[in-house]
């Protein structure tokens, strides 16, 4: 038996059924929430924390991605602070590595690009960090470039919770966390990968692209035909 | 659970009472005792020497009645070794070889079965319920803590009480979790009790990682047995089956006592199938940190149990419905634990009388810093700052002026002298901006500067942060170099306002505790010491001396 | 086993006695630095193969707790606590006396291989602050001249 539960989010009604997320609600009921870290067809993190909102009685807040629904709950997913937190949020990720959108594989396809857009982040106020991170391109498909790398984990996730492969997993700690491939060696000598570029596909901005793409090039397109990944904007699709 | 009968526990061996190791057993009963303290501080004093040494003495000074007998912490860490006699109260500190003829000197004069605490303020002025037992009993001997009364309260709890009854003797008690945040014990308990699942787990949170607090390393290298008693009276409150002690790899004493202690409690019948003969089993098994700070969060040292890297999860489900393998969890400190026997044998009524309003019972807090008297104290809730640095603590070191407490570990704050007549709980921290945290106190002098201090801290964070969650990996990065920026000189009014806006929304969007505590430090500072940091931005000077401030540039 | 060398055994036995658990990572990588003093690639590889966790776990998980080391130590280890009670009483100071008198920074091994100096955040003994290791051995309320000769002594 499902229980349905209903509550209100931004002071509208809203049913959502046991174990429903406040995001999954609200894409049902097009509110948008950004999000960054979640992929619909992944686990939930609620790392990025970019989907934090406001639920009444509660003084934190919490992120849609990992918060169920109860009833009665009133959820609020906009508000001038949580907006000016989330443009933070971006802010922080633009500053902590290297990210010159003019010069990268992903321009015009960059989920973290598209984020700045729609929060109209204009300019930058806080410490730039942007250490310098290496590149590898020894794979004969892929290359990553961990200067354009936002943390999300969303190549980790699916490398393995979809492909089972897990290539990928997180090293380090702090802000010299990276992602990497089975002992830290160079992904082209991996011995569990399987090329088969899922991690390439799901990775939000110009991280993860396919070798021979130049500026502006490296859109996802396949995204949405990972029979896995159930991409909001578009249903799978198999062709 | 096996069904087969329950066999006998095996007795405890009944050994003849030894004086300690490497020393001749003594026969009958001691006239006196002189107790050497074997906790690290003293070791490192050389105290395994001085006990073998004084063994020597005694034994060539002919006392066959006098025991020799190693214990736990004698408290008063900075003065190591220490070396007391209970029956006069007498407590040599600083003890070298050549003292040794005063010390069996002044056994030889005591009188059988007279024992006499310290008068010394710093021990006059201490309640001991946590630490009852440290420095008075062998923190190897199973025998000596059954002697104390050691595992009467679990007998009691197996034999008279069903687990019901036993959680609500806690929640009487008004017992909070001493790891810092001070959520109610009895409630935690219950929760896990009702919570559907099997097995349960009980983890002991020994992860100790705020610098500048060992309670817990103090209270398992002096008592390992007391939380191992209190773990499984928990166990059977709550329906577990397993336990796991989580404690630092930086402790190797604790964790060779506590791993001695689960071995020989578990020969003795306290652990395993059946203890003492009842339907309650439970194991404890010990998992070593490695390092990480964050794993002191509930849910991060969950995920190193079971073997990841310590990065915390989101909560809800909380790990008392969902924790160690999804299944119920309860997670105390080692400090809780150890208040749970004496709960027990003298009733929650009893404990709810100690304290104040809303805090019960005592805090152990690791009191250092430039305080005379530095070391481990154990006072009632609600005793003043003033009492404890002053006259606990014997006031500030070479007679400078005090400036602040710290408190609460990277998450916690400075407290100013104008709060020193207040008295210490839960509450009244959180109302001046800090945090109880697990119970380090720092005393700091005009020598401090608190720039300088939130400096210390946000790098304490940068550094210990586990990197999943955005606003804490790059925020407190961001913070530290803002006030890097200030402590040289280089800032602006508008990058202190930055910090302030950037730390307000590092707290309220981090994942977990860490995080979220991380600006505190600064935010004390600025609410109680913003002069000083207006003195480096505009005036470009660090009141304290401290900071190296770089020499304005030039205009060409 | 990577090769004859007897430690092996100790880190497989540990191995065994946990059952060979996924979730024994973290005991077994403590016994195989416990036994080589540092973790190489060798040692990664064979743990993960034993407890079949997919290499980069082992990695991330190596890498990301502090106690753990992928490089080996000099002959000799000094840790200098920088815990907050340390802090205060000049903990700073120590370090940089190290860096000036033995060219050593945290985290680093002496040109000649003779010394690493690591920091920690706290050992637990803030009455003796400001405190050291020097090869496991606790020195309380040390002295920064003190500490650097100890240590050019070795």
């Amino acid at each position: 038996m499902t229980t349905v539960h209903t509550f209100r989010i931004n002071g509208s009604d809203v049913a959502g059924t046991d174990g429903q997320s406040i995001l999954a609600v609200a894409t049902e009921n097009g509110i948008d929430i950004p999000t960054m870290c979640h992929l619909d067809g992944l686990s939930d993190t609620g790392s990025c924390r970019l989907c934090v909102v406001e639920v009444a009685g509660s003084s934190k807040l919490t992120p849609a991605c990992t918060t169920l629904v109860s009833e009665g709950m009133d959820v609020s997913t906009t508000s001038e602070q949580l907006c000016g937190y989330r443009r933070t949020i971006i802010e922080m990720l633009f500053l902590e590595r290297n990210h010159i959108c003019a010069v990268c594989v992903a321009n015009n396809h960059c989920d973290l690009q598209n984020l700045a857009e729609e929060l109209k982040l204009d300019h930058f106020e806080l410490p730039v960090i942007a250490p310098k991170v290496g590149i590898d391109a020894s794979h004969a498909l892929f290359a990553i470039d961990h200067n354009r790398c936002i943390m999300c984990v969303r190549c980790v996730r699916v490398c393995d919770e979809v492909e089972g492969a897990h290539t990928w997993d997180v090293m380090g700690s702090g802000i010299g966390v990276r992602v990497v491939t089975d002992m830290g060696t160079p992904w082209g000598e991996s011995t569990s990968c399987t090329s088969c570029g899922k991690c390439v596909q799901v990775c939000p901005t110009g991280a993860l692209f396919e070798k021979g793409r130049s500026i502006g090039e490296g859109s996802k397109e396949r995204r949405p035909f990972l029979p896995y990944l159930k991409n909001q904007a578009q249903e799978p699709e198999l062709t | 659970m096996s069904e087969s009968a329950p066999s006998a526990p095996p007795a405890p061996p009944k050994r003849p009472r030894r004086a300690a190791d490497g020393l001749r057993p003594l026969e009958g009963p001691a006239r006196a005792s002189a107790y050497v303290c074997e906790a690290v501080s003293c070791l490192s004093a050389q105290s395994h020497d001085i006990l073998l040494k004084l063994g020597e003495q005694v034994s060539g000074a002919g006392l066959k009645d006098v025991e020799v007998k190693r214990v736990g912490c004698l408290l008063l860490c900075a003065s190591g070794p220490l070396v007391q006699i209970p029956g006069t109260g007498q407590l040599f500190s600083n003890v070298r070889p050549d003292d040794l003829d005063a010390i069996v000197e002044a056994l030889a004069d005591v009188t059988p079965g007279e024992q006499r605490a310290p008068e010394a303020p710093f021990f006059s002025r201490q309640r001991r319920i946590a630490t009852e037992n440290s420095g008075r009993i062998d923190p190897e001997s199973l025998d000596d803590y059954v002697e104390k009364g050691g595992f009467e309260a679990l007998r009691s709890v197996l034999t008279s009480m069903t687990p019901a009854q036993v959680r609500e003797e806690i929640t009487r008690s008004g017992l909070r979790g001493r790891g810092g945040a001070g959520y109610p014990t009895g409630l935690k308990w219950n929760t896990v009790a009702k919570a559907v699942g099997s097995p349960k787990y009980v983890i002991c949170n020994a992860d100790e990682g705020d610098p500048g607090a060992f309670m817990d390393r103090s209270v398992l290298e002096s008592d390992p047995y007391r939380v191992i008693e209190g773990m499984a009276i928990a166990a059977y409150a709550v329906g577990a089956s397993e336990g796991y002690v989580y404690c630092r790899a930086e402790y190797p004493l604790a964790v060779s006592r506590l791993r001695k202690a689960i071995h020989s409690a578990g020969r003795a019948g306290y652990l395993g199938l059946h203890i003492l003969d009842s339907k309650l089993g439970f194991e404890v098994d010990v998992r070593l940190g490695a390092g990480a700070f964050v794993c002191g969060e509930e849910t991060a040292l969950i995920a190193s149990v079971q073997g990841g890297r310590g990065t915390p999860t989101t909560r809800p489900p909380y790990p008392a419905v969902a924790g160690l393998w999804d299944q119920p969890t309860l997670i105390n400190n080692v400090e809780t634990f150890a208040n749970i026997a004496p709960i027990i044998r003298k009733g929650g009524a009893w404990f709810a009388g100690i304290g104040t309003s809303t805090s019960k019972g005592t805090k152990v807090f690791a009191l250092a810093g430039r305080v005379v008297n530095t070391g481990l104290i154990e006072v009632q809730m609600g005793t003043t700052l003033r009492e404890i640095v002053f006259d606990i603590g014997g006031g500030i070191v070479d007679g400078r002026a005090f400036k602040a407490v710290q408190t609460g570990g990277p998450s916690g704050g400075c407290i100013p002298a104008e709060f020193l007549d207040m008295g210490v709980d839960y509450e009244s921290l959180v109302g001046v901006g800090s945090f109880m945290g697990s119970g380090g106190m720092i005393v700091m002098d005009e020598t401090s500067c608190m720039v300088d201090v939130a400096r210390y801290f946000m790098d304490f964070c940068r550094e210990e942060s586990c990197g999943k969650c955005a606003p804490c990996r790059v925020g407190t990065t961001q913070l530290w170099i803002l006030l890097d920026r200030i402590s040289h000189g280089g800032a602006t009014l508008d990058d202190l306002a930055q910090m302030e806006r950037l730390g307000a929304m590092v707290q309220r969007t981090s994942l977990c505790g860490l995080g979220q505590g991380a600006p505190n430090p600064i935010f004390s500072t600025l609410r109680y010491f913003r002069d000083e940091y207006l003195a480096h931005i505009v005036d470009r000077v660090c009141p304290a001396g401290v900071c190296a401030i770089e020499p304005a540039p030039v205009p060409v | 086993m990577p090769s004859d060398d007897k430690r092996w055994r100790i880190v497989e036995t540990r191995m065994r006695r946990l059952g060979s658990r996924p979730d024994a990572l973290i005991e077994v990588l403590h016994s195989a630095q416990e036994a080589f003093g540092f973790l190489d690639d060798d040692a990664l590889r064979f743990v993960s193969d034993s407890l079949r966790v997919p290499p980069s776990k082992v990695f991330g998980v190596a890498t990301f707790y502090h106690h753990f080391t992928l490089k080996p130590h000099g002959e000799h280890t000094c840790v200098v606590c920088t815990g907050t009670a340390c802090y205060i009483n000049g903990a700073d100071e120590i370090l940089s006396s190290i860096k000036a008198g033995l060219d050593v920074k945290p985290r680093e091994t002496t040109a000649d291989g003779k010394l690493s100096l690591l920091t920690a955040r706290c050992l637990g003994a803030c009455s003796l602050a400001p405190v050291a290791t020097v090869d496991g051995a606790v020195e309380g309320r040390v002295s920064s001249s003190d500490l650097v000769a100890k240590l050019a002594g070795l």
